[in-house]
């Protein structure tokens, strides 16, 4: 799950990691209310869970109020990565000397939780690593420890020659690694750490991203999630338990399993066309979960015919075949569809089916062959 | 012969009580596995089908009965400790079916179980089955025959799919294992693809890789380095957008690295065979049995 920088910096504010003021503004008469209040230069800063917002121009300095309330009304509402930005936060501009990267992440390869440090700060860690690798320092954490003070001031003096900046550095890290267990983080970042021309440290931006994994144990994170930042169709996938990805083309896929769904993608790229999304009903599926697949499929108007891929092992087909008997009964598909199942209880699930005017396939290759010739404008085979 | 389980596998079910557990506790008793106990605290002295034993530790159940393989379905926030558990009780293969263990709790895990010398699968896996023999998995057992293939995948109903193919084209298995779809779990490619190599019956090995990860770019340099029998590989995702989750925790393309472009890539450079579609395993293994 993403959270917004402002929840983020909310975080690391209680773990004590030092962060600079902020309130957050949904109309650009709040933006302007609070700028006032600050009573400096502020930045107005797009809530959005999408990287690369500066370059999209959702992160914009405002040296009145009145310039707060002109960049907030540019930036609510405007679209970044296909998300539409539901509110800003307001925060007072910062006079910068220098710039570092902070964070943690879960590594696969080390199979740890990581620390990468970089003097390097304010670009795309990835930019850092690709272009000066040797201007980021890297630490496993043994998770039987976590961090130890001398890891950190290590990582502390590969930031900083400067003593107080390396140990004030340290003191940070070893919050922002409490603050990533205690959130049940995959990614907790600081872009940039800066200095500011006080000479005090700052995190001048935040990121964290939780696991999902996580949620269920800590309900405080778990409500932290802003359901105005996410796309419509994929929220009402997520409330019917459903994993649904929106894409761009006009073959609408309802698959169960993970990879099975890729390849039924794959294949449906390979006959031709492009898939709509991504869906995965899951392992023990109920009709319920269906009739939900199929209305959220067919809101999208790009969508052009309907492929059902179903491999029953857990999930029974002849459930998936009520599920399209009930969906199909409430709401008549306006578009052409093709079911292909086989496994547990195939033989009810055709039986099902043929009594309600449905023809079932066996061979995934023939179906989405199929499915991709209705949604180019083919006739049905 | 087979990797991982065989005749001799004796096996625990933790979590045996529970709706996932006891149905496929079921399954794997009807399909052979030496099912010797299962564990639920506060269940011990009870008996499962009228049969198999059930005790409130694993430590008990392996001092009762000899147990050296556990399978697990308990639910996710107590994955970790039961595979911890499991480890701590001399288990020697460990299989976690349980999908959405937290990642960091796999972080302390995994050391955990190599410290004891035990074999993690998964988790978030379907397990794994040696056709005819043993099945300590959710894979249906009808769609599998004994054979000469290995089969590795990281995900669930995708290797049904390519394995029921085999099957229907008169393509056996020695062994299908299932090694999960997480960004840390036990047992990766090339674990397997070792035992493969090192299993005299096994002539050919299918490999069903994702997005996400390294894992199938290592595996596919361990195969140039070391395999002299022949792969055959799949990725799943090549039309996945960068930065989403795939359903699996750990099918994800995360900034520019591992997309499916890059991993067949790896394959195509070491002499892996690479299907574009699940079909195409047939055909290809055909060629190199």
């Amino acid at each position: 799950m993403n959270i917004h920088e402002y929840q983020a910096k909310d975080i690391f504010r209680r773990y004590g990691i030092p962060v600079p003021p902020g309130e957050v503004a949904t109309t650009a008469d709040e933006a302007e209310r609070i700028a006032r209040a600050y009573g400096t230069g502020v930045v107005v800063k797009a809530q959005v869970h999408a990287g690369g917002r500066g370059k999209a121009g959702g992160v914009k300095l405002a040296r009145t109020p009145a310039d707060a309330r002109a960049a907030a009304q540019q930036i609510i509402g405007m679209q970044i990565k296909g998300l539409t930005v539901p509110k800003v936060l307001v925060t007072p501009a910062a006079d910068i000397a220098s710039e570092a990267y902070a964070g943690v992440i879960v590594d696969r390869g080390s199979k740890r939780a990581v620390f990468m440090v970089s003097p390097a700060g304010g670009i795309d860690i990835e930019e850092v690593a690709a272009t000066m690798p040797d201007r980021i320092m890297r630490l496993p954490v043994d998770p039987r420890y976590g961090l130890l003070p001398f890891e950190a001031t290590r990582l502390g003096f590969f930031l900083y020659k400067n003593a107080k900046l390396a140990r004030e550095a340290a003191k940070i890290l070893r919050q922002l690694w409490q603050a990533f267990l205690g959130s049940g983080g995959s990614l907790a970042e600081i872009n940039p750490l800066v200095v500011t021309t006080g000479g005090d440290l700052l995190a001048l931006d935040a990121k964290m991203v939780i696991d999902d994994n996580e949620l269920d144990r800590r309900p405080d994170i778990a409500a932290l999630r802003d359901e105005t930042a996410e796309n419509p169709s994929e929220l009402a996938a997520r409330r019917a338990n459903l994993t649904f990805i929106k894409l761009d083309g006009n073959v609408g896929c309802v698959v169960n399993g993970a990879g099975l769904a890729m390849a039924t993608m794959d294949l449906v790229k390979y006959y031709g066309g492009e898939p709509a999304n991504f869906l995965d009903i899951g392992g023990s599926s109920n009709p319920e979960k269906v009739v939900n697949a199929l209305k959220i499929i067919t809101r999208d108007p790009n969508v052009k015919a309907i492929l059902f891929n179903i491999f029953g092992g857990i999930t029974r087909t002849d459930d998936v075949a009520n599920g399209i008997v009930a969906a199909t009964r409430d709401a008549p598909l306006t578009v052409p569809m093709v079911i292909r199942l086989t496994g547990t209880n195939e033989e009810i699930a055709v039986q099902i089916l043929q009594q309600h005017g449905f023809s079932a396939m066996t061979d995934m290759d023939e179906a989405v062959q199929k499915a991709v010739r209705l949604a180019t404008g083919g006739k049905a085979a | 012969m087979s990797i991982f389980i065989d005749r001799n596998t004796k096996l625990v079910v933790q979590g045996i009580t529970g709706r996932d557990g006891s149905f496929h506790a079921k399954q794997m008793l009807d399909y052979g596995t030496c099912v010797v106990a299962g564990v639920t605290p506060g269940k011990g002295g009870q008996r499962f089908e009228n049969a198999v034993p059930v005790f409130d530790t694993v430590a008990d159940a392996v001092a009762a009965t000899g147990a050296n393989t556990s399978v697990i379905y308990v639910p996710p926030p107590f994955a970790a400790d039961a595979m911890m558990e499991a480890a701590d009780a001399g288990i020697a293969l460990i299989v976690c079916i349980t999908e959405g263990v937290p990642v960091l709790d796999m972080t302390r895990v995994s050391p955990y179980v190599q410290d004891r010398n035990a074999r993690l699968i998964g988790p978030n896996c379907p397990g794994l089955i040696t056709p005819g023999v043993s099945k300590v998995s959710i894979i249906p057992g009808r769609i599998c025959t004994p054979g000469s293939v290995g089969v590795v995948s990281r995900s669930g109903t995708l290797t049904y799919e390519v394995v029921y193919q085999l099957t229907r084209a008169g393509i056996g298995q020695t062994t299908c294992v299932g090694i999960g779809g997480d960004p840390i779990n036990g047992t990766n490619f090339i674990d397997c693809l070792r035992a493969f190599e090192a299993d005299p019956d096994t002539k050919a090995v299918a490999m069903m890789g994702e997005i996400g990860g390294t894992d199938e770019q290592q595996a596919a340099e361990f195969v140039r380095a070391h395999m002299s029998k022949p792969v055959v590989g799949f990725i799943a995702g090549q039309t996945a957008p960068p930065g989403r989750r795939m359903g699996h925790a750990g099918a994800i393309i995360s900034g520019s690295a591992g997309t499916a472009a890059e991993k067949l890539e790896a394959f195509k450079a070491a002499g892996i065979g690479v299907a574009q579609r699940p079909v195409d395993f047939v055909p290809l293994l055909k060629e190199r049995l």
